[in-house]
């Protein structure tokens, strides 16, 4: 499968070993290419440096024939911009971004873009876990962390 | 009518000021603390600090009952998501997003925006236009890019002067819609004759444009 992961930081480092690894062809975008040094040097996929909500960095990173488009940069709003970009003007099937902001997240789920709002998600897992109850449930949060289900939200090779 | 400016910069500060002076009622909302109090100085409450993409700003600043949004900030993803924010929750009727850079316009009109401006753009184009002719200058590019106003000076050459309007064959995707004569504008008619110096502001289809220029040309 082919996959464009954008933003190198944490979660973009580690989903982008782990697909890797996997086999999958894997293209890594950041601003600045001092965020690669996470990947390490076994890395087998391609890095390349650009704003990843223009048009040429995306089509460099071989955006045309992806499967999946992953937005994990440390901005919403430009995670929101890439990931509509994907989805809207390049019709990339599958297209999934991280959004801290939860009112955010729920906004453009309704959109149909598969958001996962990291916040919602690990707020209820603390708030599990403080009171002792079986950890995994989501209590009182918005649609977007509630209908989040690994099985969907990860894609499979 | 209520305008909510999100953006503080040069661009939002001249844009607030002359939507106050036309007499409207605006809100200008700025994320950097120490601008908003530079900015209060002068504008007083009109200045307000808060971050225009969260909705509870939104709330506050009452976006449920503004007449238009003008997202100006220097960060094209953040103007995107102000506006289609806006719309998707606050049901915000008119929505214009400043896009820095000019492949955005295009991307934005296709997910939702109302208007863009692009001075990146318009500048570009003025340059342009500039080397292929001093005589047609484009004003404002509408929605979509296929459609612009331009204005055409008449130079005393001009084959089409003492011409009556009624009598010039416009290209199909072209009219006239003024005429700015000695300083004044004016609505002409069919019998309006045209004079050298006149400034003939004109609706046109982007593609017709050099057919327009060849009407109004010299005489070769």
């Amino acid at each position: 499968m082919r996959v464009i992961i954008l933003g190198c930081g944490r979660v973009g480092s580690t989903l982008a070993k782990m697909m890797a690894d996997e086999d999958h062809d894997v293209t890594v975008i950041d601003q600045t290419s001092d965020a690669f040094r996470r990947l390490g040097s076994k890395f087998r996929g391609t890095r390349l440096v650009g704003p990843g909500t223009d048009l040429d960095v995306l089509r460099r990173a071989g955006i045309e024939s992806a499967d999946v488009f992953v937005a994990v940069t440390q901005g919403d709003n430009t995670n929101i911009m890439a990931t509509q970009i994907a989805k809207e003007v390049f019709n990339i099937p599958k297209v999934l971004t991280r959004i801290y902001d939860p009112i955010r997240a729920d906004a453009y789920q309704q959109r149909g873009i598969d958001t996962i709002c990291t916040t919602t998600i690990a707020a209820g897992l603390m708030h599990d876990i403080a009171l002792g109850r079986p950890a995994g449930n989501v209590p009182e949060a918005p649609p977007a962390a509630a209908a989040y289900q690994p099985a969907d939200g990860v894609p499979k090779g | 009518m209520y305008c909510i400016v999100v953006g503080g910069g040069n661009v939002g500060y001249y844009l607030t000021k002359d939507l106050v002076s036309a007499g409207h009622e605006v809100l200008l909302l700025e994320k950097d603390r120490g601008r908003v109090a530079r900015l209060a100085e002068e504008l007083g409450e009109v200045a307000m600090q808060g971050d225009g993409c969260e909705v509870r700003m939104m709330e506050e600043a009452g976006f449920s009952r503004a007449d238009v949004i003008v997202a100006v900030t220097g960060d094209d993803e953040d103007n995107l998501v102000i506006c289609q924010m806006a719309k998707q929750k606050f049901d915000v009727s008119r929505t214009i997003a400043r896009v820095n850079s000019p492949t955005n316009e295009a991307i934005f009109s296709k997910l939702g925006i109302d208007t863009t401006v692009s001075s990146t753009r318009i500048i570009f184009n003025l340059i342009e236009q500039e080397i292929q002719t001093d005589e047609v200058i484009p004003l404002a590019a509408l929605r979509g890019g296929n459609l612009e106003i331009v204005a055409i000076e008449l130079s005393p050459k001009s084959r089409v002067l003492n011409h009556a309007i009624g009598d010039v064959i416009l290209p199909s995707e072209a009219h006239i819609i003024s005429i700015i004569r000695e300083g004044k504008g004016m609505l002409p008619g069919a019998e309006t004759r045209l004079m050298a110096g006149d400034s003939v502001l004109t609706l046109v289809g982007t593609e017709q444009e050099s057919a327009l220029r060849d009407i109004f040309a010299e005489m070769g």
